[in-house]
């Protein structure tokens, strides 16, 4: 966009501010009333304990709330288990988009292909939950159907501690990677033509242009999908939900999950505020490092 | 040589996006016996679907009508609170400092995972007697959705060109007619946008729902999870309500694919 003109800005400086104010006031309303009080109510909340009868009674307990958190089975663990599965997660399905992207670079009717790989981030994750559940299932499975097959005796895909945690990768990558595709190949699609064609006057193969042409190219959409999706593994519930609820043990326990059960299935709303309350202090400080890292990484990559 | 062996991969990697949503269609039409006995060829049986809509105790078409509802109003909300944000937020004058931090908070919420939210809205909804009811769960959705809203119309807000702005200005026009009369026309492809995306993401949602929902209110993803979850699983049924909750998303990449990529793509890269 371009700067307006001088007058332009006079004019619009005299314009209403009713319409300012009336125009922001929906948008500022929703977000007072269920996110800033919800999230002082959180931090407020995490210091007593609460019990229902009829109506809530509080109970100040100052912080004993976060030292019962620090001994609580689940939210360490939780926590642990969803950094590394973030990491792990991550890493993988950028890694299979960058190479699905680059091949679909080159197909014409691309929209075809991108169409059926969208499919699993549109379609709601709990029944992606239930159908992976079905397919993970050990007697009536069809992994375990087509292991069989091959002769290979069936496995207790979310039963065994360490398999269960590798089988919700599994199904996390599934799910996620058309996201980073998405995002990169719209990427691919910006770079000029006339880049790519200087290329090929050059006469650089297939590899070679996506080793030294595009890659350099693309890599802030690289390093901001990482990032982004980082970030967004935290959110990670509804399989989980629907899979393993955290099981077996704490093998596959996540944040969400830890939260949910302290708050809704244990009533304890003191301790589940003081789990959020963490939590939102952790999801801002990883942002604040990973804005750090980006920087850091883009004056790299313009090096 | 190269095209073969892209296709060849494309071909694949089609077959295993697509492998889950196949195998639970052939579920969805055999009977209990056929899938516990593990039957691939078996005789197609609409017991399933039978079941799921006309029996006495599935609340299946009800909780359709519900996340129909709760989707569309929740969608509805979102677009008139966020292009009427965005229009003042992108192309008024008005101070750095408001812009800044509203987009920054959207930002942040969006990242943050719900549940941290959801407890206190249960808590709220549930002191103002809301709990169960159709305005929580709407006003619920809508705020959830509210950062990709502004994200992707604010998006295609900054593509109309500044002449157009300019035009209506020096002819007099005030800022409500410049908005609804210049601007909304022209973002219609990104209201629709928007729209597809958030009324997708709402009819998905299962941690809203199974929180601040009962019986009466539950949605389609919350219902496909309760035949999950009964002491004995009933994966006929389960399957068919999967395969049925299916078809918005189904619908909507085969006739608007373009435009949820864009709307992906607007809603993420910051």
């Amino acid at each position: 966009m371009r700067p307006l003109s001088k007058t332009m800005e006079n004019r619009l400086k005299e314009t209403d501010r009713y319409w300012n104010v009336l125009s922001l006031a929906p948008l500022c309303l929703l977000l007072f009333f269920l996110t800033i009080i919800p999230l002082l109510s959180l931090i407020y909340t995490s210091f007593f304990k609460v019990t229902w009868s009829g109506g809530y009674l509080y109970e100040g307990v100052g912080f004993q709330n976060f030292f019962d958190l620090v001994e609580n089975k689940f939210y360490i663990p939780g926590v642990k288990n969803t950094i590394q599965f973030a990491l792990i997660t991550v890493i993988i399905q950028i890694s299979i988009a960058y190479v699905i992207s680059i091949v679909l670079n080159k197909i014409k009717y691309r929209i075809i292909y991108l169409s059926i790989f969208m499919l699993p981030i549109l379609l709601p994750p709990i029944v992606i939950g239930s159908i992976w559940r079905l397919m993970y299932g050990f007697d009536f499975g069809l992994f375990n159907y087509l292991l069989s097959y091959l002769g290979i005796m069936p496995i207790d895909w979310l039963g065994d501690p360490k398999i269960a945690f590798i089988s919700i990768i599994i199904l996390d990558i599934w799910h996620w990677t058309p996201f980073s595709v998405i995002l990169l190949i719209t990427a691919i699609e910006g770079i000029p033509k006339d880049i790519l064609e200087a290329g090929l006057v050059d006469g650089t193969n297939f590899l070679k242009e996506a080793y030294y042409l595009i890659t350099p190219l693309i890599m802030p959409t690289i390093i901001v999908a990482s990032l982004f999706r980082f970030i967004m593994s935290f959110k990670v519930f509804d399989e989980i939900y629907l899979l393993t609820q955290g099981g077996p043990g704490t093998a596959t326990e996540v944040v969400s999950f830890s939260i949910y059960e302290t708050y809704f299935e244990s009533d304890n709303i003191g301790l589940g505020s003081a789990m959020s309350v963490t939590t939102l202090i952790l999801i801002i400080l990883i942002m604040y490092a990973v804005q750090k890292i980006y920087i850091k990484l883009r004056l790299n990559a313009h090096d | 040589m190269t095209r073969f062996l892209s296709h060849s991969l494309l071909v694949i990697l089609s077959f295993i996006f697509l492998l889950p949503f196949g195998w639970i269609a052939s579920l969805a039409f055999k009977r209990q016996i056929d899938i516990l006995m593990t039957n691939i060829v078996s005789p197609i049986s609409y017991g399933n679907f039978i079941k799921l809509f006309a029996s006495k105790e599935s609340t299946f078409s009800n909780d359709i009508l519900n996340s129909l509802f709760i989707g569309l109003s929740s969608t509805l909300i979102v677009l008139i609170v966020c292009s009427l944000a965005s229009f003042t937020l992108t192309r008024l004058k008005i101070e750095k400092w408001v812009g800044i931090i509203i987009f920054g908070w959207l930002l942040v919420f969006h990242m943050i995972p719900p549940i941290t939210f959801i407890g206190s809205w249960f808590v709220l909804a549930n002191s103002l007697g809301l709990f169960n009811s159709y305005s929580a769960l709407i006003i619920a959705h809508a705020t959830i959705n509210l950062p990709l809203g502004l994200f992707i119309i604010t998006n295609y807000m900054k593509e109309i060109p500044h002449e157009i702005q300019e035009a209506a200005v020096i002819d007099g026009a005030s800022n409500y007619q410049t908005y609804f009369k210049i601007f909304l026309p022209l973002l219609l492809p990104g209201l629709f946008t928007a729209a597809i995306i958030i009324f997708l993401f709402s009819w998905n949602d299962f941690m809203i729902s199974i929180n601040l929902s009962a019986k009466a209110t539950q949605t389609v993803p919350v219902s496909v999870a309760t035949y999950a979850q009964q002491y004995e699983v009933r994966y006929g049924e389960m399957a068919a309500g999967s395969l049925v909750s299916l078809v918005p998303g189904l619908l909507l990449t085969i006739f608007a694919n373009r435009y949820i990529v864009r709307g992906i793509t607007a809603g993420s890269v910051k």
